[in-house]
């Protein structure tokens, strides 16, 4: 086989299947792609013989016939999701040399279906940031460029490196979290198909907790029929999970054949923003003229509190987060200060020395709207406009069946241009942050490309379960849009 | 609302993370231009509306009140401690606490 790493992960489960490769050389294949792009950053570890040795096991069993439903596929997994005895780090100087000694859900689903474990993923620190230079290990870089011009630009964030990693054929497919936007934003800046499912959908146990109303795991790889594979195997109901749903798993990738004629399809006039560029408005109009094409009905449709999602957003978000971080004290695991003379400046200068400067900040914003007097006036009163954001969509939802809209208000921006006014960085998450405050399930996928011949993706929002309606919209999409261009491989 | 330099140090105490004194201003700038861009919550009528707690109406399951097996189980105290920076028979050493 000519070039194992360029095979879909379905068509390499099919080979895979078929014995025309094996896992071993297919895994073989993806640790040297990983060997020649360390300048992408993308990986914090990389298991290379732990990869084997699960490769060689699958191998055993394919040989045999048997294997689950991805058996022998290599993947990447986001340094968010606890990993037995593999370094676990969320890209935090606190959780340095964490081991933990348990396996997340997500994962173990992933192990049972046969998957193979490349390496743990770069990421913004505890997930928080939009262009994965909050990470204690560097910022990934995109594996995009623009045309002419060799400026490194983010790969988007938090799922930085899960995003730049399936970009730049490092492994078949890589699990991502997103809280405001962390899957799909940075799938939308690297022409990958990025999928946040239903809340609930994925267990979150032994997920490192951000924001915990918020947080839902959720795959990035190359296509929307990959992304189908992936989340059938991730998602499943958990008891260990408070708020896993108890319903079964659909096959994802048989709804994917399935008609789009007659879908009614919402774009909300509200994701028009202030100094959105042209081109993405311009896509955005494409995007409705391909569902037409394909027999939807497009209706037009007000969400008016669109636009308080992000401020709601960064008050739940940081308030569940200081109260999640209240865990890294340097007593129970990862990084301990040597400067302390008690308790109190223990836990003072190892969470002052062991946290950045991103996650210092939303600490604090958490614990002053969480504090004495702040409390009703900030907290109680962002989560009734929540209330009224998810309400608002219930509404919406009655008329339509999917809403469109574009997945970023740019393409990949450069790496440190838009690290001075935290707000303006916040605004990248402008328009997947409601499907986080609603727990709706949503997608991006790869539409085109700007000027720059910088990728842009669109998504798509369905109602809570309705991942396979969305699936199938999704393949309208791509269908239509027969986006297949790749970037130069200038790293390797 | 802005909050000053004081409030800055005072939360950073209740959120038990050590700031130098140099960077208590500008974290009160910043957290200022955050809370001010928050406000606009303000402008929305919530008169009557219930807060929210869950996306997803279902009740919180109870499980029996056993030891588990498995990883959350008990009876496992080399794993409970096994990533702690300094142990001593299973138990975390800490400064003292209590003179």
């Amino acid at each position: 086989m000519s070039d194992i790493t360029n095979l879909t992960l379905a068509d390499l489960r099919d080979a895979l299947k078929a014995r025309k490769v094996s896992s071993l050389e297919a895994t073989d294949a993806y640790l040297s792609n990983i060997e020649k792009a360390k300048s992408l950053n993308a990986f914090i570890s990389v298991t290379a013989d732990k990869a084997r040795e699960m490769a060689k096991a699958s191998d055993a069993k394919l040989a045999k016939g048997e294997g689950g439903a991805i058996e022998g596929v290599p993947l990447g997994i986001k340094d968010l999701f606890c990993t037995q005895e593999v370094l676990t780090t969320a890209a935090s100087h606190i959780l340095d040399g964490f081991k933990p000694t348990y396996e997340s859900t997500v994962t173990s689903n992933l192990w049972r279906d046969g998957a193979v474990m490349l390496g743990k993923l770069n990421m913004d620190e505890f997930a928080m940031g939009s262009s994965n230079e909050t990470s204690y290990y560097g910022p990934v870089v995109n594996p995009w460029r623009a045309k002419g011009e060799n400026r490194q630009l983010t790969p988007g964030g938090s799922s930085g490196g899960s995003s730049a990693s399936v970009a730049a054929h490092l492994c078949a497919a890589a699990t991502a979290t997103d809280t405001g936007g962390s899957i799909r934003q940075p799938a939308s800046l690297t022409a990958t198909v990025g999928v946040k499912p239903t809340y609930g959908r994925c267990s979150r146990w032994g997920i490192v907790a951000f924001a915990s109303s918020l947080d839902q795991a959720g795959p990035i790889a190359r296509d929307v029929r990959d992304s189908a594979i992936m989340l059938r195997s991730m998602a499943g109901y958990d008891p260990k999970d408070s708020t896993s749903v108890n319903r079964p798993v659909p096959d994802y990738e048989a709804a994917l054949g399935g008609s789009v004629k007659g879908l009614k399809i919402g774009v909300p006039k509200e994701y028009r923003i202030d100094g959105m560029p042209a081109e993405i408005e311009k896509l955005w109009a494409q995007g409705v003229s391909w569902l037409k094409d394909a027999g939807c009905e497009i209706v037009d449709i007000s969400l008016p509190l669109t636009k308080y999602a992000l401020p709601v957003y960064y008050i739940v978000a940081p308030a569940e987060a200081s109260s999640n971080l209240a865990r890294y004290d340097g007593i129970r695991y990862g990084y301990r200060t040597k400067n302390y003379k008690d308790i109190v400046s223990l836990y003072e200068n190892t969470r002052g020395e062991g946290f950045g400067a991103e996650v210092k900040r939303r600490i604090l914003i958490g614990t002053y709207v969480l504090s004495a007097g702040y409390y009703d006036a900030y907290y109680i009163r962002a989560q009734k406009v929540r209330k009224k954001i998810f309400d608002e969509f219930l509404d919406a939802f009655k008329q339509v069946d999917l809403i469109l809209t574009p997945s970023s208000p740019s393409a990949a921006f450069g790496l440190g241009e838009m690290t001075d006014d935290p707000v303006q960085m916040y605004l990248n998450d402008v328009f997947t942050v409601t499907a986080n405050l609603a727990g709706l399930p949503g997608v991006s996928v790869p539409a085109g490309v700007d000027a720059k011949g910088l990728p842009l993706g669109l998504q798509l929002l369905a109602r809570p379960f309705e991942e396979e309606t969305m699936f199938k919209g999704a393949m309208a999409i791509e269908k239509a849009a027969g986006f297949n261009a790749r970037p130069d491989e200038w790293w390797a | 609302m802005a909050i000053d330099k004081d409030t800055v140090r005072k939360v950073a105490h209740l959120a038990r993370i050590a700031e130098p004194e140099e960077r208590l201003e500008p974290l009160a700038k910043e957290i200022s231009g955050i809370l001010g861009w928050i406000e606009q919550l303000n402008e929305v009528d919530v008169e009557g509306v219930e807060a929210m707690t869950s996306t997803v109406s279902m009740e919180l399951p109870m499980r029996e009140d056993v030891t588990l097996d498995g990883p959350t189980g008990g009876h496992q105290p080399d794993n409970v401690v096994a990533n702690a920076p300094k142990t001593e028979d299973h138990f975390f050493v800490v400064p003292k606490v209590v003179e």
